[in-house]
């Protein structure tokens, strides 16, 4: 019976996998058909067109640009005001903090087509119009809260005692800031730093409203089905998919390096410990 | 904030202090209220704004009647109007979503939670993040390619004999609900996945030994331990369902519209930025009024569902 249960949570585990994986084989495979349309069935015939015409394709180049563009902009400014948002959270209590500890999380759960809205209009009475720039600043109102919340849970295990210490000592305000809070933050920045890059490569909604005429990524592959596909749109897939497997798999190396480290070390230690009852 | 300027001194404190203004007032509150003020006026050229047509009213908003056709909800028919009923099947479709996520998700994060021996923990979550890391426009376009017309899903079924004739996929709400499911499925995995994570093993097996058959080790210890997950879940994907605007665009289907699709209609074809206004207010009421409805019901706070 446990063992029975057991399986089938393999097998589930599988299947979902299974699930999870077959569609984007499917966008994949169709990238290499020779069909006019992109799809797997029937199959026309192996091909590479479709990835020379992604090469020609100068509007698909610029997209990548101003995407990569509008989320380095967004992980400059999302990181700081994330970050002192969570500062001033933490250093507060009570109703004060409950509040503004709520409007900090309230905007990830605003529907990115308000929050584009918004932005446009706003900035549209002062005469600033519509473009890219808007777009980094409706995704900044949202992505810092992602910000703000993983620099929150890091600050968590902070230990004053040591600002103390420093102050004690005479270091000067800065030095605090710079030499021990950013030290210990530095992680937590790095992974909102990531968040934020990847929140905004991949945001639609927002930029659709605020863009002007400008494209990013998202939005030309939608503009792309709506008018007419060819299978460019699936070599482009494929590439992204293949640059995303790519660092997954460095990833899992590193870890797995680091595991084995670890695993030796503290066999090293035991043997280490052996060693010591043995002499004693 | 003393202890802030104790520590900090005052350039650093005003700095923090003029960071979060700027994020919170600027970019967040100053906008939703311009977005509130703007879908009372109405829609007027250029040349006659700030003129004596200029005035406040509930316009936009009346906009979302008139234009009545049937709706058919469980065989009970009576008029709506058309935009009304996009945006109760908007709600519906997005409950339905959540459900299935649920459905999905549960028995998945269990295992991972308490079958899975942990050290194939990393590799499995490696594998799962893949998905989730590939673009939501991409992965909506992969379900696009596989249930259209000629798609291979039809061809599949009828080479294995299983229907005779093409069936066409994409109509009604169904191919958005399978897509939003596919897109969002993760996000209730996660929470879920926490949740149990932390539910001592002990417990589930102190039950088993008391006699308890698994049903109801799930419904009276995991399922309750899991509460704040499942609420962190299930807020996250009827949020994220409801605010979709990519996949139901996507998928296209004339006969399922969603309610952020008549949102961007009005906006973008119809250029009415102040009706636009007042639908994406309505949207955002809406989704206030879930939210804290569904903290009511869980009991939980908004940290519990920002985790």
């Amino acid at each position: 019976m446990q063992i029975n249960r057991k399986f089938l949570g393999h097998l589930y585990m599988v299947l979902f996998l299974v699930y999870l994986l077959v569609p984007l084989a499917v966008m994949s495979g169709a990238a290499f058909n020779a069909s006019k349309l992109p799809t797997v069935i029937p199959w026309k015939g192996w091909t590479d067109q479709w990835f020379i015409a992604l090469y020609h394709d100068n509007r698909i180049w610029v997209a990548v640009r101003n995407t990569v563009l509008v989320a380095i902009a967004v992980v400059i400014i999302a990181v700081p005001v994330g970050a002192a948002g969570a500062i001033l959270v933490n250093s507060i209590s009570g109703r004060v903090r409950a509040v503004l500890y709520g409007m900090m999380v309230a905007p990830i759960l605003v529907p990115g087509v308000v929050i584009g809205i918004s932005t446009l209009l706003f900035w549209h009475q002062f005469s600033v119009g519509s473009g890219l720039h808007l777009s980094v600043l409706g995704q900044v109102s949202y992505i810092a809260s992602f910000v703000m919340l993983l620099v929150l849970a890091r600050l968590q295990s902070f230990d004053q005692g040591l600002e103390e210490a420093a102050l004690d000592l005479g270091a000067s305000h800065g030095q605090v800031m710079r030499r021990i809070l950013l030290p210990h933050l530095y992680p937590a920045l790095g992974a909102g730093a990531a968040i934020s890059f990847f929140q905004s490569i991949e945001n639609f909604n927002v930029t659709l409203f605020t863009r002007g005429g400008a494209d990013t990524l998202t939005v030309y592959v939608f503009s792309k089905v709506r008018s007419g596909i060819t299978p460019t749109i699936n070599a482009l897939a494929l590439l992204l998919i293949m640059v995303t497997l790519v660092l997954a798999v460095i990833y899992e190396i590193n870890r797995r390096n680091k595991a084995r480290l670890e695993a030796a070390r503290e066999a090293e230690g035991r043997r280490a410990e052996d060693a010591e009852m043995v002499a004693s | 904030m003393n202890d802030l300027l104790r520590r900090y001194g005052k350039g650093l404190t005003w700095t923090f202090i003029g960071l979060t203004f700027f994020w919170l007032i600027i970019l967040v509150v100053l906008p939703d209220f311009k977005l509130l003020e703007s879908s009372f006026r109405p829609y007027l050229p250029v040349t006659e704004v700030g003129g004596p047509k200029d005035v406040y009213s509930f316009g936009n908003y009346l906009q979302i009647f008139g234009n009545e056709v049937d709706f058919n909800f469980f065989g009970l028919h009576f008029p709506l109007a058309a935009r009304i009923k996009v945006f109760v099947l908007t709600i519906f479709y997005s409950g339905v979503v959540t459900l299935i996520t649920f459905i999905l998700a549960y028995p998945l994060s269990f295992y991972l939670a308490k079958v899975v021996s942990p050290k194939s923990l990393p590799t499995l979550f490696l594998l799962l993040f893949v998905p989730l890391w590939v673009s939501e426009v991409l992965r909506s376009f992969a379900w696009y390619i596989i249930l259209t017309l000629k798609g291979p899903l039809n061809v599949f079924l009828m080479t294995i004999g299983v229907i005779s004739k093409e069936i066409r996929w994409i109509d009604g709400y169904s191919p958005v609900v399978v897509t939003l499911v596919y897109a969002y499925v993760l996000f209730m995995l996660f929470p879920l996945y926490n949740a149990m994570q932390s539910l001592d093993s002990n417990q589930i097996e102190a039950a088993d030994d008391l006699g308890a058959p698994w049903w109801r080790i799930h419904w009276r210890v995991i399922l309750p331990h899991a509460k704040p997950g499942i609420a962190s879940g299930a807020v996250m994907v009827f949020m994220l369902s409801a605010g979709s605007l990519l996949v139901p665009a996507i998928i296209n289907s004339t006969t399922g519209n969603w309610f952020t699709q008549t949102i961007q209609g009005i906006m973008l074809e119809g250029q009415d930025w102040n009706a636009g206004a007042a639908f994406a207010f309505m949207l955002l009421l809406f989704c206030t009024i879930a939210v804290s409805v569904a903290m009511r019901v869980f009991r939980v706070s908004l940290s519990d569902i920002a985790k």
